[in-house]
């Protein structure tokens, strides 16, 4: 039997298509509406909620939790203050990503992590391994909902129902209470768009939903499914675990196993020179990027539009636009003289409702990593392959401003 | 360094079109300047703050038909581009009779089945068809169409391509092409379908704008025309800009910019300059010329052979064309700021339903007797009403909480036979009040304001003659091969050098861009001929 997540009860009169899919054992909706199109764009144009509980969520405390977490995790979480969050990665001794994830530095000493995978026993046996004594890992999963607002209006919907919205720059968090029940909210999200994610106790959970949807109500909020929230990370260059990239930790080749330099993570490196930590697959990492090893880099493509049409048009079908998201691969080719010439692949593909065109997230090697480079794309036509030009682009595709802003009406 | 009286191009008229094809010459290099009399650029693509907080979509209210190479090659999407998708169409029927169409075509053929099961079925078979109709005409709709009466061998050549074209195409989409052409479209769904509220739904995109009722010959191409507007690859569907049209033009507004282009408005044209069949400029309302080798009336046929120029100057074919030509506007805007959402009886509290278009026409003969009324030379006492409730998508139309909802009005002939406009208008306004509180009642007590636009306010403020949404009816005999007249369909006219880009040129009205776009492509392969003169 499937788990359901505290919102449940909620989202169901919401679930006009009646279809449900699991995400780690929980009821998950893929899409409330017919159309999830129309729930992406409550993302880029109003507001949204969607419900994120069955994300992993551990509490990490003690004398030596920042030193822990210091060794564990890619990024310094020393730079993250009490009432900041970050997001990192972490990786095995090969440099090899294990998972990404957000942590909330809750005070000097408490963090909360979340995380798609489980990873309570790497975590506790880590530390064991380190000889990290005083350091406690709890599981939150159950004890806690996770609601993410996201949308131009997120801020207008929050500020209605706590004055400390307001004060949260990108990457803030804040325990604050919403109707009187406490919750945590942080300034974080996974659309590349204004937004929140609200911690909210599990027996709290409907009554805090309800707060929100009646906040929302002048500004169209509505639940939104996975469908809705893939299609924004895509433009937002949000990598996805087990479709952009796989955990090494169940990989059976280094093939299918990914550095963050691979990832095109390299910015969470950015000050390593000046970082005297040693965290897991430092070594191997350091080692990377002296002697440029690195097999391949994730870049954006961006589909040549007009291309694209064609290879449609002269099959004689309209260019297809609507539900493209795909999450299996697509091959890439160098283009040259040669047919046929594989270069690597993409791993997300969708059609962009706001950039209204096709965009991919693509593993190429270094020499047609950079922007501007050309490559073809193979789509497939009615059952026929077909190059398509592509460009190499830097990612995030979509990048409002609102996303870092301070909102209209925060406290200056 | 040219001085600030010297371009490559002039474009008269900052409507869509004239801010598409300024764009399009800018990005091409050319030193642009877009003329709008009016403060705000947009034409009839304008979003009006009328009371604050509530945003009116003052004339056109939703996008379609709009190029997808348009926005690539203009790179719209980096200026701002939203077209929000308008999930539902609404059609309130006869005794709390509704037909709620939606994205889900299964969910369509169960909505439609509670009427007629056969209906259900034949309505995929009639889509899939005229999909595949919109998608053969599409090359023509995307190109400059030939020259018909040329007899230069370049000009005969194309013609010969396009009737083999027409003619190498299925037999099937051959003939659903006559029938558009000569049959009416209640004639052609009479053909496939049985249920009234249904043929009133799809037949109402036979009329919209058009003098004509769902029974008159014309409206099959009306239709069609409607069908064929593409919106992310369904064909015949409409959006919403973010900000209403209004947010769309400002959109064409920041390319043009960014492509070097000037806008100036509060800049009227009084007419082009030209001497020796050769135009050089333009004279300007205050007095002072502008001078390029390129000037582009953006507005309609009418304008930009009678008044820009001298008819006299002009062959007599082509002005008798003009003269007779049908403009004839028969459709008004009445806007209104809401309280709250109206409600229909039934579907109490259901805000879903007004997520597209909500369609006030029930039955064909409905239609038809709107008509009726139009023919006497006066507004129909029962108006057919195109709603658009665009606060329901965007909430940021309108104050949290309240509503702006946009009513496309039929008909309301420009020429009234007993009265006149200005002392009709709040009558029009009480009609469609009237009219939406029958089926939504309560509908009067949410109207916190009303503002009444009629065909003569169109022309009045927007410019296009007799408020003519299209710049010009959509009649076989003025499309295509004959927009706006047989032998100046390729956006030139006898002067050289003076182009026209507005919707009285193929493919014709909508918010497409598609003449001002293809005005382009013909003044930019001319471009290095006319400035060698």
């Amino acid at each position: 039997m499937p788990q359901t997540t505290p919102f449940h009860n909620c989202l169901k009169p919401y679930l006009e298509t009646g279809i449900w899919k699991h995400w780690s054992g929980y009821l998950v909706a893929p899409r409330y509406q017919y159309s999830s199109t129309a729930e992406y764009y409550a993302i880029r144009n109003s507001v949204s909620l969607l419900d994120t509980s069955p994300l992993f969520k551990y509490r990490i405390t003690g004398s030596k939790s920042l030193s822990f977490l210091q060794s564990v995790m890619v990024r310094d979480i020393a730079q993250c203050q009490p009432g900041e969050a970050q997001y990192t990665c972490w990786c095995d001794q090969n440099g090899f990503v294990l998972q990404d994830g957000v942590i909330l530095r809750i005070s000097e000493d408490e963090f909360w992590i979340t995380s798609a995978e489980p990873s309570l026993r790497y975590f506790r046996s880590t530390a064991k391994k380190l000889s990290i004594s005083d350091v406690k890992i709890d599981d939150m999963t159950r004890d806690f909902g996770i609601l993410a607002v996201q949308g131009p209006h997120a801020f207008n919907v929050l500020s209605q129902l706590t004055d400390d919205a307001g004060d949260l720059n990108y990457f803030d968090l804040i325990q604050t209470k919403i109707d009187g029940c406490p919750v945590t909210i942080s300034r974080t999200g996974f659309t590349g768009d204004l937004g929140y994610e609200v911690w909210i106790r599990s027996d709290h959970a409907e009554q805090v939903w309800h707060c929100l949807v009646d906040a929302g109500k002048g500004y169209n909020i509505i639940p939104i499914g996975l469908e809705a929230l893939k299609m924004a990370r895509v433009e937002a260059g949000l990598l996805l675990l087990d479709v952009d990239f796989h955990s090494s930790r169940f990989a059976w080749v280094d093939e299918k196993r990914e550095t963050p330099v691979e990832l095109g993570w390299s910015w969470m490196l950015r000050n390593l020179t000046h970082d005297p930590r040693e965290f897991i697959g430092r070594a191997a990492i350091e080692k990377q990027i002296s002697e440029k090893s690195n097999r391949w880099r994730t870049v954006g493509l961006s589909v040549d539009w007009h291309d694209y049409e064609r290879v449609h048009l002269e099959t004689g079908i309209m260019a297809p636009k609507h539900d493209l998201y795909c999450e299996s691969t697509k091959s890439i080719y160098r283009r040259s003289d040669k047919e046929w010439d594989y270069a690597g692949y993409a791993s997300s593909f969708m059609f962009s409702p706001i950039l209204k065109k096709p965009i991919a997230i693509a593993k190429l090697p270094n020499d047609l990593a950079k922007p501007g480079t050309e490559v073809d794309i193979e789509i497939s036509v009615i059952r026929k392959p077909h190059n398509v030009l592509a460009t190499v682009q830097r990612m995030p595709f979509f990048d409002p401003a609102r996303k870092t802003q301070r909102p209209e009406g925060g406290i200056t | 360094m040219k001085s600030d009286t010297q371009y490559d191009a002039i474009v008269i008229g900052g409507g869509h079109n004239g801010l598409i094809n300024a764009a399009y010459l800018a990005k091409a290099g050319l030193k642009t300047i877009v003329l709008e009399q009016r403060p705000l650029v947009g034409g009839a693509a304008i979003t009006e703050e009328l009371i604050p907080g509530y945003k009116f979509t003052t004339f056109s209210y939703a996008l379609s038909l709009l190029r997808p190479d348009i926005v690539q090659d203009l790179d719209l999407a980096a200026h701002g581009l939203m077209v929000l998708p308008m999930t539902n169409t609404f059609q309130p029927g006869f005794n709390g009779e509704y037909m709620l169409l939606g994205p889900n075509k299964d969910a369509n053929f169960h909505e439609i089945s509670r009427f007629s099961t056969e209906d259900a079925e034949s309505y995929r078979d009639l889509s899939h068809l005229i999909n595949r109709v919109c998608h053969a005409l599409m090359p023509l709709v995307d190109s400059i169409p030939p020259n018909s009466i040329s007899q230069d061998p370049a000009d005969l050549a194309e013609m010969v391509q396009l009737n083999e074209y027409i003619d190498g195409l299925p037999s099937d989409i051959r003939e659903m092409i006559q029938k558009f052409i000569n049959c009416s479209a209640a004639e052609i769904l009479d053909e496939y379908l049985e249920s009234d509220l249904l043929k009133a739904q799809i037949a109402s995109s036979g009329i919209i704008g058009t003098k004509a009722g769902p029974r008159s010959k014309e409206s099959g191409l009306i239709w069609l025309f409607h069908k064929l507007g593409e919106y992310d690859g369904e064909q015949g569907e409409w959006g919403f800009h973010k900000n209403g049209n209004g947010g769309f033009t400002q959109v064409l507004a920041r390319a043009v910019e960014s492509f070097g282009g000037t806008i100036r408005t509060d800049c009227g044209a009084e007419r082009v300059i030209y001497a020796n069949g050769k135009s050089s400029g333009v004279l300007l309302q205050d007095g002072t010329e502008l001078n390029a080798p390129v000037v582009v009336s953006a507005l309609d046929p009418r304008r930009t052979f009678m008044q820009l120029v001298n008819p006299n100057d002009l062959p007599d074919d082509l002005v008798k064309h003009i003269r007779d030509f049908k403009f004839q506007g028969s459709a008004s805007k009445v806007n209104f700021a809401l309280s709250a959402l109206p409600n229909f009886p039934g579907l109490d509290g259901r805000t879903d339903i007004f997520t597209g278009f909500t369609n006030v026409g029930p039955s064909i003969d409905f239609l038809e007797e709107a008509f009726a009324d139009c023919q006497a030379g006066r507004f129909s006492r029962k108006p057919f009403i195109d709603c658009c409730i665009q606060s329901t998508v965007d909430p940021d139309m309108a104050p949290p909480g309240k509503h702006v909802m946009s009513c496309f009005v039929m008909y309301t002939p420009y020429h009234l036979a007993d009265s006149d406009w200005d002392s009709e208008r709040e009558n029009l306004g009480d009609a469609v009040q009237a009219c939406l509180e029958e089926f939504f009642p309560g509908f009067n007590k949410l109207v916190e304001h009303r503002e009444i636009v009629t065909p003569l306010d169109i022309e009045r403020v927007v410019g296009l003659s007799e408020g003519n949404i299209f710049a010009g009816e959509m009649f076989t005999p003025q499309m295509f091969l004959n927009r706006p007249a047989p032998g100046w369909n390729q956006y030139r006219t006898p002067i050289d050098g003076y182009y026209q880009c507005g919707s009285g040129t193929h493919p014709g009205g909508g918010v497409m861009g598609g003449a001002g776009k293809l005005a382009a492509r013909k003044i930019l392969n001319d471009f290095e001929s006319i400035t060698s003169l």
